[in-house]
């Protein structure tokens, strides 16, 4: 037996790495699920459930709905699941890649795997986004369901193609953005991250509400044009519930193209110079 | 410890032959010629290694020994591709560590300074993984880790998390994990700092059968006896250079190190010219009643410092003779006293 005898390309050392991904998931899976499914659960269960029933909340005329009877829960499904798919996307990289860089550096195994350094970065971000879209596949089916009697959400998917691919961007974006800022922070910076930049992005990502409601409100529809997350529920809306108004594809798909190519690009350079010390 | 065929060596000895077979002059294990890192500092560039060239023959154990700060880690982080060299180059079984890292990285093991395991797995997936890292498959992998806990005396240990390990436990993981695919060459960075004496023992024993394996091994040490136990070769790096490189004799010899005989008169003082004058003599100290002695040639010297004694009425309360160490060499390089 030589040395060379396990000589395999790169495609075996990096479905290692994707395997060792999901052997940790595994371990985590019923508190992972829970994380995952609470938030948004509890937030349909409030405002399509809770309020519509007390009165406090009913159907409402939004952009697009001249009849003036669409339910808040058509609104908020595709909000809750680009949100959670962007969170889940984010948080699966920035977490464990912040403690794997903190000395003794528990990344090392896999640095010194025969692969070149950026397919673990890229490894990293493609086993993100794979946990985003498990995020945004748990949540679809309880946002769903979880409504008031008469207030089920008008949610058809017309477009398969264009589902696909604005889920598919938004989590690259959001899982190359992790890997930029799990590279960056240190440990006691996360939970910054997570008040001051991902709870106001989220508030006003239009996932409470859709982006042309904000015709009421000029400067703040042109400030959360800088919001990635916007475009991600826009796009999910023009995909799930077209008859709401929302962003034309044409500006939503260019836009998420952009943004996670730049930010794969970026945060890959980033992430292998900062390991290749 | 037991130390049946579990194959960790002769694949280094195959593997030699093969390339040799292949590519004629074997390549030594490792070639640095003129290696340098400098780190962007706060204020000012931090040159970390200024230029350091090293030889290391395969088959070898060789020591890396220097204070705390010297170099050590960068230039082992260097070897073995973690750190980007700023400037020189640097070959490892043949391989460029810029130009081909990969190759390096399939035919070495790694055993870093502090807990590098992976925290989220056990200690079997973190010896499992890392086989499949370098493209076993799932069983193999499995099974050449079982192999290795057992040989090392971790198999009660396998389920454990990394965190729930002693010092010495982890450390023999670490090995373990440096073996798993078989590597020709093993890189140790400060490998039993911080540990017990005990525990430095056994593990200076695992490191002796890994190198009769047939192992190439690089270790750095900043413990001055660690590297006069172990290593074959030795190169003194202090701040970011190679002073010297040789065996531990040889640099003995090569600094023409002394021995420093000390004796305390209980009396007077013997007049000391005469011992001077003696060949091989460098310098002798007086302090109250103690004369130290710094000399090259010790034959004899200490009967002469007693009889001198006895001449002049004193009694010697106490002797002792210190021989050449690497304490003595590592002095009479830098001129700076050795601190662990």
């Amino acid at each position: 037996m030589t040395a060379i005898e396990h000589d395999a390309g790169p495609a075996r050392a990096l479905t290692a790495t994707v395997a060792r991904d999901l052997r940790v998931m595994r371990r985590s899976l019923v508190s992972s699920v829970i994380r995952i499914v609470l938030q948004p659960l509890l937030f349909a269960f409030v405002f399509a459930y809770v309020l519509p029933e007390a009165g406090l909340m009913g159907r409402g005329t939004v952009p697009g709905d001249a009849a003036g009877d669409t339910p808040f829960s058509t609104i908020l499904v595709p909000g809750l699941v680009g949100s959670t798919v962007i969170t889940q996307s984010l948080m699966a990289v920035v977490f464990p890649l912040v403690m794997e860089l903190t000395p003794p550096s528990s990344i090392e195994d896999r640095l010194l795997a025969p692969l070149p350094v950026r397919m673990i970065a890229l490894q990293k971000i493609g086993s993100a986004m794979v946990q985003g879209l498990i995020g945004g596949l748990l949540v679809f089916p309880a946002v769903l369901l979880v409504h008031a009697e008469g207030q089920a959400p008008d949610v058809r998917v017309d477009d398969g193609i264009l589902l696909a691919a604005v889920v598919l961007l938004g989590a690259l974006t959001a899982s190359a953005a992790g890997l930029l800022l799990g590279t960056l922070l240190k440990p006691q910076q996360t939970q910054v991250l997570f008040t001051v930049v991902m709870l106001p992005a989220i508030m006003l990502g239009c996932v409470y509400f859709p982006w042309e409601a904000l015709d009421e409100v000029r400067w703040l529809q042109a400030v959360v044009l800088a919001d990635p997350i916007v475009y991600m529920n826009e796009g999910l809306r023009a995909a799930l519930t077209p008859q709401v108004a929302h962003m034309p594809t044409w500006v939503v798909l260019p836009v998420l193209g952009v943004l996670a190519a730049a930010l794969t690009a970026l945060s890959v350079r980033v992430f292998t110079r900062k390991v290749a010390k | 410890m037991p130390t049946e065929s579990v194959t960790t060596g002769s694949a280094a000895a195959d593997a030699v032959a093969s390339d040799a077979a292949a590519a004629g002059p074997v390549p030594p294990a490792v070639r640095a010629v003129d290696l340098r890192k400098t780190y962007r500092g706060r204020r000012q560039p931090v040159e970390a290694v200024r230029g350091l060239d090293l030889t290391v023959p395969r088959g070898d154990f060789f020591g890396l020994l220097g204070p705390n700060g010297a170099g050590k880690s960068t230039t082992i982080g260097m070897l073995t591709t973690l750190v980007r060299p700023t400037g020189g180059r640097a070959e490892v079984l043949g391989h460029d560590v810029t130009a081909a890292p990969v190759e390096v990285k399939r035919r070495i093991g790694v055993v870093s300074q502090g807990g590098t395991l992976d925290r989220d797995l056990t200690v079997a997936e973190n010896l499992e993984f890392r086989g499949r890292y370098f493209g076993m498959g799932a069983r193999a992998a499995r099974r050449r880790a079982g192999e290795l806990l057992e040989r090392f005396g971790l198999a009660g240990r396998r389920d454990a998390m990394p965190h729930q390990l002693s010092g010495g436990q982890l450390r023999r993981v670490m090995i373990c994990r440096a073996l798993v695919h078989r590597p020709e060459m093993l890189f140790l960075d400060e490998p039993t700092a911080g540990l017990d004496p005990q525990t430095r023992l056994n593990l200076w024993d695992l490191l002796r059968e890994l190198h009769a394996d047939g192992h190439t091994l690089l270790l750095t040490t900043h413990y001055l006896q660690e590297a006069e136990a172990l290593c074959r070769h030795l190169a003194v790096i202090d701040r970011g250079e190679v002073l010297a490189c040789d065996t531990v004799d040889g640099l003995k010899a090569a600094v023409e190190a002394e021995t420093v005989v000390t004796v305390t008169y209980d009396g007077p003082v013997p007049e000391l010219s005469g011992v001077r004058a003696r060949r091989g003599v460098e310098r002798v100290e007086q302090a109250g009643g103690s004369v130290r002695v710094f000399t090259r040639d010790a034959d004899g010297l200490l009967g002469e410092l007693v009889a001198l004694g006895a001449a002049a009425g004193a009694t010697v309360a106490d002797a002792s003779q210190q021989r050449p160490s690497l304490e003595t060499v590592f002095l009479t390089l830098t001129g700076r006293e050795y601190r662990e």
